[in-house]
């Protein structure tokens, strides 16, 4: 394996990291200050992939592709909140699973029955079809150099947002005590409608950038949503910080297993036997990796919750 | 309300535990079962041996979610992860099939010792959190067990692994006829849902209702909570191991999807849907879920949004129903 | 919990169970032949099973909605290729429906978990696609037809191709499933050069970048792949994308290049070599009447799956015909089948003895027609009258 080869691969672990980090900061926002454990997450991923993709199709624009999955994954989300995530304040987490897990169901089928049963195809944008040379004798595809810049410059801007301005404040208040933010003040019920529209936003767009290189189908959120739930437990529920390192573990052991474990491996068993085993490392040493972490710290690596 | 026989240790005045069964509706159990004995005969009179199999799906999903419902609704560990336990029993017939055993009934009882182990095993580790830990961490460890079967080519892997016929029963009983599986599967799910009614009445079963009340004034009056709650976990385990063993027999068909969070997460639903803690909370929950499911498929390819909808219209306007049962959000479990 | 509820919970599944027997005692049919179709039109194999969907609609105009004529109900439901909800499904069609005949399911994966409850059932299964070793060997049953082709032998093919060619440094890359190890199983039994590596990836995978990036690493002079459907299309385009066209030929089965493929990829799929069993500028009548129409019901040249799917309609119709419509003697209807007599679309086959066809196998090259589509050109026959390497070892007669 090349030092290029590996640098080349690294790059790919961090861009799925930065992915999953996107839908993981809404998921521990949403977790962390409203405690509401929201199965419907990785849905609002999978209908941004799938507004990203028509809108693509139809219009020719990436950038309105991406702005209109972004649109519409805040507006659906603000309708939600109203209506049904509002009453799940408070509630036994249990009732929270009823009732996303049938908003999982719901939107599943909603999108079979608009687009039907077939994956659409979501084209990568015509500008970003290329290569970039990186370094010598390493073209790396353009379109992942714009997921990771994408995902970095949302870690930059949410980290701006959490830790330097007015309603990062309230939100870092209302996650690390929420019944005191409550006493001092703080309209509690504003910021979590701003957190959860902020949340669906964040996956919108990691739907439209990851449409070109996933398949959109339903069910593409029920695969996202573990990695993203387990990102937010090793991170520490409510930490932006916490989810944007886990992610980057996570996505780095991904890309171990699928990456640089199959090589290895092939020396020494059957292909076929190789290949699988490479993924069942990434899953399992994600877990692990989660297991361990709540042995040492039980509330996540940069849990905000106070003492 | 409460006729308790004996009195507790300590005499300290326990909370209010589920009433014992009124003596009037002691005739109900039998009837039903009487009932589902005579189906097959029906059926099959009426040409629609189809719903023999539908019935005994249901039926092994009752059991699995009654053993969920014990450990949710009496133990108050929100397990996310008990597929898993339905998994380990089915891929043990697998592994004991391929193996050559041909006997179901040690291969049944391995499926329940080897679920039991697989438990005791995972409730060792997921024990000693609480809350939303707790359910990531039953997640975490179903979903391992999803990758490792996935993953295990000789046994089929993603694809799944084909038996290629039931393993006998003996007794001049022909496994291959699907009124006998049947009636052994009503047999045997009569029997293990009855012992779990008792095991909930009984001592043990009240003092894992009283440490889903308040675990800490369990531990101040002396009770091993945590070994108490090891073994509910290990008890619920063992059930859904049957449960998946006996899929897998009928079947004759066993994937690594059997195992995927999101049947855990189904497994949930029919416990909700039924009603948490009661009785007949698993049973019912099975029997709304996949009976709705079944009937909406014969209609529409989508059966899912109607089913998503309900789920949703109970969460949010059933809230008395829930509310009889409240997980206890202080005193260490968050 | 209200009185309400309660009597609502309690309502439920009587209500449940009411309407569960209500549905069931729906009229049975008295007549007509029934075909239970397992369709993928979600999962990953939801392009070529689209093919196959328009294949059997087309066969079914034609025909009139009759087999052999007399009536026929074609119950054609998605199982989004998933061995698990395949087998349910399969099961509701014996028991519920019970059809005398099954088809549909594009993978081997499917077709090897449904096959046995329905060789149990004694119901035909003509395979619109997938000819998994193991039925064609040692699992070989009478009731299963590998109407198609068997896996290894499209491979068997370009392996020979490659063989001719003298590549020396040939790269693998295959889906993880039985019908992509299949293949390579037959890839590797013509092609006698250096194989560099033998990557399997996941099925549904859609991003292949670190696939390229291994690829580009190991310098090889062709690339043998087989990525059916949204896959190779993928792929296809990926591996343009990532510069690797101008160094490596690409070498594939006809699954990696067909109708389904072309359009979504276009010009950079000039000059790809490919084998099949057929191609649409076969040249018989059946075939030619056949092309025409599909373009005119569908607007496009019509791919392998398609014309997998319309031949085993054929396929059925003659045998119902042959057997003047009693159906129920399976035996007889399996006699039937095994004669294989109609005109099938890819010119005369016969079947072995392990139901699996003995047929021609052909060279086809991607190139432009005279007015301008892109589409596949057939060269030259590899092999004539090929049967599959697996015939001696099934034990039937």
């Amino acid at each position: 394996m090349s030092a290029t080869l590996i640098f080349e691969q690294l790059l790919n672990g961090a861009g799925y990291g930065l992915m999953l980090f996107l839908i993981a900061a809404g998921l521990t926002l949403v977790f962390g200050i409203m405690d509401v454990m929201n199965l419907a997450h990785g849905s609002l991923f999978m209908l941004g992939a799938y507004v990203a993709a028509l809108v693509h199709v139809h219009t020719g624009s990436f950038a309105l592709a991406v702005a209109s999955a972004i649109g519409t994954m805040a507006v659906l989300a603000l309708l939600l909140e109203t209506t049904v995530v509002r009453r799940l304040y408070g509630r036994d987490h249990l009732v929270q699973v009823l009732a996303t897990f049938g908003l999982i169901l719901i939107a599943d089928d909603a999108v079979k029955m608009l687009c039907g049963p077939a994956p659409l195809l979501a084209p990568t944008p015509a500008a970003f079809a290329t290569s970039v040379e990186l370094l010598p004798g390493l073209p790396y595809p353009a379109y992942r150099l714009l997921i990771l810049a994408t995902g970095i410059a949302v870690a930059l801007g949410l980290y701006a947002l959490v830790n330097h301005s007015r309603m990062g404040m309230l939100v870092r208040a209302g996650a690390s005590d929420r019944w005191m933010a409550v006493l001092m003040g703080v309209r509690v019920h504003r910021v979590f409608s701003g957190v959860f529209v902020l949340g669906a936003a964040l996956a919108g767009l990691a739907g439209a950038l990851m449409g070109p290189v996933m398949a959109v189908q339903a069910g593409m959120g029920e695969a996202i949503l573990i990695p993203a739930q387990v990102i937010v437990v090793i991170g520490g529920i409510g930490s932006v910080r916490g989810a944007f390192v886990a992610s980057l573990l996570v996505g780095l052991v991904d890309i171990i297993g699928r990456a640089f474990l199959p090589p290895v491996l092939r020396t020494m068993l059957p292909p076929a036997v190789a290949a699988d085993l490479g993924p069942l490392f990434s899953e399992v040493a994600m877990y692990a990796l989660m297991a361990a972490v709540l042995t040492f710290r039980p509330t996540g690596l940069f849990s905000p919750k106070a003492a | 309300m409460n006729t308790l026989t004996s009195p507790a240790p300590g005499g300290a005045a326990l909370a209010a535990v589920p009433a014992a069964p009124p003596a009037r509706a002691w005739w109900l159990p039998l009837v039903l079962l009487l009932v589902l004995a005579a189906l097959p005969t029906l059926a099959q009179a009426a040409g629609l041996e189809f719903y023999i199999g539908l019935v005994r799906r249901i039926l092994l999903f009752a059991l699995a979610a009654a053993s969920l419902n014990f450990l949710i609704g009496d133990g108050g560990m929100i397990a996310l992860g008990h597929a898993g336990f339905i998994g380990t029993g089915a891929y043990t017939v697998v592994a004991l099939t391929d193996f050559g055993v041909q006997s179901a009934w040690p291969i049944w009882a391995a499926a329940m010792a080897v679920s039991a182990l697989a438990a005791v095993a995972i409730g060792a580790i997921s024990l000693r959190t609480r809350g939303v830990y707790f359910i990531m961490i039953t997640l975490a460890f179903a979903q391992m067990l999803y990758y490792v079967c996935m993953t295990q080519r000789q046994w089929g892997g993603e694809d799944g692994y084909t038996l290629p016929m039931r393993p006998q029963l003996g007794f001049g009983l022909d496994a291959q006829n699907e009124a006998v599986m049947y009636q052994v599967v009503l047999a045997l799910v009569a029997v293990a849902w009855g012992l779990l009614d008792r095991l909930r009445g009984s001592r043990f079963g009240v003092a894992v209702m009283g440490i889903r009340d308040n675990d800490v004034r369990m531990q101040a009056l002396g009770y091993p909570v945590y070994r108490l709650r090891l073994v509910a976990f290990a008890i619920a385990g063992a059930l859904a191991g049957l449960s998946g063993a006996l899929l897998a027999t009928c079947n004759s068909f066993v994937s690594p999807s059997m195992m995927h969070w999101t049947e855990s997460a189904m497994l949930i639903v029919m416990v909700i849907l039924g009603g948490l803690g009661q009785r007949w909370g698993g049973p019912v929950g099975a029997l709304v879920w996949l009976g709705l499911a079944e009937t909406l498929r014969q209609f529409t390819e989508h059966w899912q949004m109607p089913l998503g909808v309900l789920l949703v219209a109970v969460a949010l306007y059933a809230p008395a129903g829930l509310a009889t049962f409240r997980l206890p959000r202080r005193g260490g479990a968050a | 919990m209200t009185r309400s509820l309660s009597s609502l919970r309690a309502a439920l599944p009587t209500l449940a169970l009411a309407t569960l027997t209500a549905g069931a005692a729906l009229p049975a049919q008295a007549a007509p032949i029934k075909v239970g179709i397992a369709l993928d039109l979600s999962g990953a194999f939801a392009v070529p099973g689209a093919e196959a969907r328009d294949g059997f609609t087309l066969a079914l105009q034609q025909l009139g909605g009759k087999l052999g004529g007399q009536p026929a109900e074609f119950l054609m439901t998605d199982m989004g290729g998933s061995p698990d909800q395949a087998k349910q499904l399969v099961d509701r069609f014996v028991q519920r429906d019970k059809i005398d005949f099954f088809t549909g399911p594009i993978a081997s994966n499917v077709t090897l978990a449904v096959a046995p409850s329905l060789a149990a059932a004694k119901v035909p299964y003509l395979s619109a696609n997938a000819g998994p070793s193991q039925l064609a060997g040692a699992q070989c049953n009478p009731y299963f037809f590998g109407t198609a082709y068997q896996n290894d032998q499209f491979h068997e093919a370009a392996g020979q191709f490659a063989q001719e060619r003298n590549f020396a440094k040939v790269y693998i890359l295959s889906v993880n499933t039985p019908g992509g190890k299949d293949g390579i199983t037959g890839f590797k039994r013509r092609y006698k050069g250096q194989v560099v590596d033998e990557v399997y990836t996941k099925l549904g995978q859609i991003d292949y970048a670190n696939e390229l990036a291994a690829l580009r690493a190991a310098k090889p002079q062709a690339l043998y792949f087989f990525l059916p459907g949204s896959m190779g299309v993928n792929f296809v385009r990926q591996f343009v994308a990532a510069g690797l066209s101008k160094d490596i030929t690409l070498v594939s089965s006809g699954f990696s290049a067909d109708e389904d493929i072309i359009p979504g990829v276009g010009e950079p799929m000039l000059g790809l070599f490919n084998t099949a069993h057929w191609a649409h500028d076969l040249d018989n009548a059946p075939n030619k009447a056949f092309v025409a129409a599909f373009r005119k019901a569908y607007n496009r040249y019509p791919s392998l799956y398609a014309a997998q799917a319309y031949d085993a309609v054929l396929a059925m119709n003659a045998a119902v015909r042959d057997v003047k419509g009693k159906v129920d003697d399976r035996a007889a209807v399996v006699a039937a089948l095994a004669k294989a007599n109609y005109a099938s679309i890819r010119g005369p086959f016969s079947y072995g003895k392990n139901h699996f066809p003995v047929e021609n196998f052909y060279l086809r090259m991607i190139s432009r027609t005279p007015d301008g589509v892109i589409t596949n050109r057939t060269l030259k026959p590899v092999f004539e009258k090929y049967a599959d390497a697996y015939a001696a070892q099934c034990p039937m007669k």
